[in-house]
């Protein structure tokens, strides 16, 4: 329910002024926009920034909690620099998602929800990455991977570990392609 | 009007009414959970659905379908009945039904209608629970308990939190099932937002927000609901104290949307504050000193040494030798019989109460002006203000329920101008915020009214028609040019020239202030000058438009409404005016003493003289409200007879040579006067604790055994008399303000009552303009005290803190005094938020908690006075207005320097 106190009293809180300038005049419409735009550039939505949050646009702060806590997108706890999103859809049930997961829940040693302990990657699974085309799909960040073997998901995963020592990859960025 | 029916009654209806407000306001009750009549509908809980038309078509929602010309509603039937019944199994499956150990059982919304609907908590089996609670934002708060398992999420607690209250303590936390009620990242509710007003409990329709302190105290059945006024501030809030009769005890306090003024709102006092009835620090018995100390005496014994003291300096030193002071927390009818007491037992006309400590000049002021002391508009025309104009008033802190109608004004749309030295809620809310420095009020009016004059703004009409002397008020704010008073107050220009039109073409605009105007050396000033500027615009004497004091202690109005005043009797009847003189002398049988009296402050100075010698005080503890503490506590050692009436040993009363044992307002009968004329009935709700009495028996014991026999059967007979005498009350009776009460004047027994004061004409015929300069504060800062020291009150305490302080929950969020000081002040002088600073000024030191911040200017120093262990009227200073002898507690010259580490 709280962070620890340590972590938080480390925060720079000067690009939320920032944040809130950038949305004037402040109003509830504009709460979502101002937990994106804090969430992008913390990561997450730690009590003290947005407790800044709200002293900076006037809104009490219980506002932005009941969005933040509404909204599968934002976290309230640490997250990891990657987001690992194992499509659960039907079209990927059927062509193998249960083994895809029990193989990333494998490699990372993390159950769904949850955060590595070297926050390089968070899991979560989706009900429908809306991309049946490519099933069995995961999605990692902003890139597809489809037609996933177990073992081609660990790779991709071990690959993202192994980028910081200059291994590249391939994937697809931004909008999905068919594989040919 | 709309027509339409319900189950087949003929029903009319405001357009834009919903089916549920119509049906309700016709007393037909339909079935729901989150609906409630202060809130926007959200239409959650699905369980209001009604038939409009055939009865095969799909149900709608009454509360948010707004009603029709001609439809046909029908609230109850087979199909309903069974949609019904399917939302409360499916509540039912997810609530821990536990009402046999549950305070909410025979009050459970959720209970009665699963009883009505015959709906069954297995139907689709039971979620398994958690015992004990789980832990969350109310595990570690000692006010309010949540019980998630209790809650059916219908949100009304969240919504009152935000729409009525403002506060936004509450949220939803996640959504679908996981939703529940939390703070912000699950705050301790008493670290969060929250003002602790216990709406959240008053609305929830279940079991899951209760109050901690009520937990095992009584079920609805084993509670009786006694309707009575609260004993905080000048409101008047009416509410329902729960009284279990087996225990003695009140459960826990309850009010309803109608009720009173209050609309089913309550502050954070008026909900919690009661601790102190049931305290184990209620005097008990009479005492009398013997050798420096107190031993407990019998009641006759105690009458008769207290009457004797008194007895003995009226005889022998006349009426200058004795004084009374009355008490704003008694009664009307006491209030009544203490200036009678003092009167005609007593031979003297000193007599008063605490409004010299806070609202005398409003008295003295107003009637000067406009021939009556008193709010002009009603506490319900507010939330149809356009212009809300505050100056020195904190109303979300002291008068929270009237800060509460402000909101609502402000939700309609109502622009706010506030002028306060500091940032309250309200100035931060402002669109208007005039930060003057401390003592500038009449700078800044007279700006404005010179500004208001040079453009033309002022209603012609009004003032040559209803005002006199205007030339002299011309001529007098001549030399108040808009740049002087912006050097002179510190605050820009061009926000005194924006005020001040706003102000005069506000459509209605109204004035509220407090005691921010009155403690000042020139308050009476201040207060002729507010009603000079709503004079002068016209704005007074209409409804939603007038000036309006709020004030102080629950019963300030009455008991200057009572005659507790050395210069009036009852209904403000001049004692110096021969024909009233022979009006009460005939009804009490006796000559009215012709001495001039005096002011609570000259009882002071005059004991000090020593030709005060002897001195009853009433439910007042003047050795913590009144300034300059040493000073105080050294005239009143020079008495040779104190008795203080009493329910604490309160400071004064530690000094007193007689003390005897009263009874709180929960313990007996009467009537208190709300700060809108309004004379509502207090009653009796519980015994009071061991041999302690009801004042108004007391007084009458006291008064017999002077020599002036006084005997009454009970409250109500004591006001018939009142009534009586007093032209302004002569058409009120019990039986008439027995649900309801009657805002004064209401002189006969078909006048409905006067909600807004100066309709067509003034009181005194026309109203009074007067010239009135600006005046600086009797001391103002220089270089051994640089600092402008103002005191005020806070949110959670009332005056000196000796009933608010006995409730654990409200120590829980504030127990201590603090100063707050400019974040520039203290860089400059090394003093830390939450450390400890050393005030001083030439009367005295203290050494208290820094707030450190942007609430005060620069250079200004704000603390409150409700702490018994840290008296800041040993800091203050007893220089008085001019013409009511009321002391300049808003500003002393003062010095803080660092004393200590921040908070461990």
């Amino acid at each position: 329910m709280q962070n620890d106190s340590a972590v938080e009293s480390s925060f720079d809180l000067a690009p939320v002024a920032e944040i809130v300038a950038s949305h004037a005049p402040f109003s509830e419409g504009d709460i979502i926009g101002a937990l994106q735009d804090v969430q992008d550039r913390y990561g997450y939505l730690a009590r003290p920034v947005v407790d800044e949050l709200a002293r900076l646009s006037g809104l009490p702060v219980a506002k932005f909690y009941g969005v933040a806590t509404f909204y599968a997108q934002f976290h309230l706890k640490p997250h990891g620099k990657h987001t690992v999103r194992v499509c659960r859809g039907t079209a990927c049930h059927v062509r193998g998602s249960p083994k895809i997961m029990d193989a990333v829940v494998r490699r990372l040693g993390i159950e769904d929800g949850a955060t590595t302990p070297d926050r390089l990657f968070s899991l979560e699974t989706v009900a429908c990455l809306g991309t049946c085309f490519l099933s069995p799909v995961m999605l990692v960040d902003s890139r597809y991977f489809g037609n996933l073997t177990p073992d081609q998901a660990v790779k991709v995963l071990d690959n993202m570990g192994a980028k910081r020592a200059g291994q590249g990859t391939t994937h697809q960025e931004g909008t999905p392609t068919c594989p040919s | 009007m709309v027509r339409l029916t319900i189950d087949r009654r003929a029903i009319e209806a405001q357009p834009g009414q919903t089916i549920m407000q119509a049906a309700q306001d016709n007393g037909i009750q339909i079935p729901h959970l989150c609906h409630e009549p202060r809130l926007i509908p959200t239409g959650a809980c699905r369980l209001c659905q009604v038939h409009v038309g055939a009865l095969d078509r799909p149900p709608v929602l009454a509360c948010a379908t707004p009603v029709s010309e001609g439809i046909e509603v029908v609230t109850e039937s087979p199909e309903l009945a069974a949609r019904r019944k399917l939302i409360l199994e499916l509540l039912l499956s997810e609530h821990r039904v536990a009402c046999t150990t549950c305070d909410a059982d025979g009050e459970c919304v959720l209970q009665d209608l699963a009883y009505r609907y015959d709906a069954r908590e297995w139907t689709y089996g039971t979620f398994p629970h958690s015992e004990p609670v789980p832990l969350n934002y109310t595990s570690e708060n000692r006010a309010i308990e949540y019980d998630l398992e209790k809650c059916v999420r219908c949100g009304r607690c969240v919504r009152f939190c935000d729409e009525v209250q403002g506060a936004c303590a509450l949220t939803f936390d996640s959504r679908g099932i996981g939703a529940r009620i939390n703070t912000a990242y699950g705050r301790p509710l008493h670290q969060s937002d929250c003002e602790l007003c216990g709406g959240c409990v008053r609305v929830c329709p279940t079991g899951a927000m209760r109050e901690k302190a009520a937990r095992g105290l009584g079920r609805r059945k084993d509670l009786t609901r006694v309707r009575t006024t609260c004993t905080y501030c000048g409101v008047g809030c009416t509410m329902e104290l729960n009284v279990n009769p087996r225990l003695n005890r009140i459960a826990r306090v309850t009010t309803e949307p109608g009720m009173g003024s209050n609309d089913g709102n309550l502050c954070v006092k008026g909900h919690f504050a009661f601790d102190f009835v049931n305290s184990p620090e209620r005097l008990t018995k009479p005492l009398i000193r013997e050798n420096g100390s107190f031993r407990e005496a019998g009641w006759q014994e105690a009458i008769a040494r207290a009457s004797q003291g008194l007895a003995a300096a009226r005889d022998q030193y006349g009426p200058e030798g004795l004084a009374f002071l009355s008490s704003a927390r008694c009664t009307n009818e006491e209030n009544y019989l203490m200036q009678k007491l003092a009167r005609m037992a007593g031979k003297t006309n000193n007599v008063d109460q605490c409004a010299t400590t806070c609202h005398a000049p409003t008295v003295a002021g107003l009637a000067l002006s406009l021939g009556s002391g008193a709010m002009t508009n009603a506490i319900g025309e507010i939330k149809n203000v356009q212009t809300l104009f505050l100056i020195g008033a904190n109303p979300t802190e002291a008068h929270p329920i009237v800060g509460l109608e402000m909101k609502k004004a402000m939700r309609k749309g109502a622009r706010l101008i506030v002028c306060d030295p500091r940032d309250t809620w309200m100035a931060r809310h402002a669109q208007i915020h005039i930060k003057h420095r401390p003592g500038t009020d009449n700078m800044l009016v007279n700006a404005m009214m010179n500004h208001i004059l040079a453009a033309n703004l002022h209603d012609q009409a009004f003032v040559a028609e209803r005002c006199e002397r205007f030339d002299a008020l011309c001529e007098n704010v001549k030399d108040y040019t808009v740049a002087r008073a912006a050097e002179v107050c510190g605050v820009d220009a061009e926000l005194i020239r924006r005020a001040a039109e706003w102000y005069a073409k506000g459509a209605p605009s109204a004035i509220f202030y407090t005691l921010g105007i009155t403690e000042h050396t020139c308050g009476t000033e201040n207060v002729q000058n507010l009603a000079n500027l709503a004079m002068l615009c016209g704005q007074i004497g209409k409804e939603s438009s007038g000036i309006n004091p709020i004030r102080g202690q629950n019963n300030v109005q009455g008991a200057c409404d009572m005659g507790a005043i050395n210069t009036v009797l009852t209904g403000y009847q001049k004692v110096s005016d021969e024909a009233v003189r022979a009006k009460f002398a005939k009804a009490w049988g006796g000559a009215l003493p012709a001495n001039p009296g005096g002011r609570v402050t000259d009882f002071i100075e005059k004991a000090e003289a020593g030709e005060l010698k002897a001195f009853y005080v009433l439910g007042e503890d003047p050795v913590l409200s009144e300034p300059n503490q040493a000073k105080v506590i050294e005239s009143l050692k020079k008495l040779d007879f104190l008795v203080v009436q009493e329910i604490f040993m309160t400071e004064t009363a530690k000094l007193a040579d007689v003390i005897l044992p009263a009874t709180c307002f929960a313990e007996k009968d009467g009537t208190f006067t709300n700060t809108e004329r309004r004379v509502q009935r207090v009653r009796k709700a519980v015994e009071p604790p061991g041999e302690a009495r009801p004042d108004w028996r007391i007084l009458c014991d006291m008064s017999t055994a002077m020599g002036y026999p006084m005997n009454y059967v009970g409250a109500s007979e004591i006001f018939d008399e009142i009534a009586a005498l007093t032209p302004s009350f002569g058409g009120i009776s019990y039986e008439r303000i027995d649900k309801l009460g009657l805002q004064w004047p209401c002189p006969t027994r078909d006048h409905p009552g006067t909600g807004f004061l100066h309709k067509g004409r003034f009181t005194r015929g026309k109203g009074l303009m007067h010239a009135i300069r600006h005046r600086p504060p009797a001391e103002e800062p220089d270089a051994a005290y640089p600092f402008m020291l103002s005191t005020g009150r806070t949110l959670y305490h009332y005056n000196i803190g000796n009933m608010t302080r006995k409730t654990a929950s409200i120590a829980q969020k504030q127990n201590e005094n603090f100063v707050e000081l400019h974040r520039l002040d203290a860089e400059r002088l090394g003093i830390a938020d939450g450390g400890l600073a050393r005030v001083s000024t030439r009367r005295g030191s203290l050494v208290i908690r820094a707030h450190v911040g942007d609430k005060v200017r620069p250079g200004g120093l704000w603390m409150p006075f409700h702490f018994v262990e840290s008296v800041t009227n040993k800091l203050t200073n007893d220089a008085f207005d001019n013409i009511t002898r009321t002391a300049e507690y808003k500003c002393c010259a003062a010095r803080i320097e660092d004393a200590g580490a921040p908070r461990a």
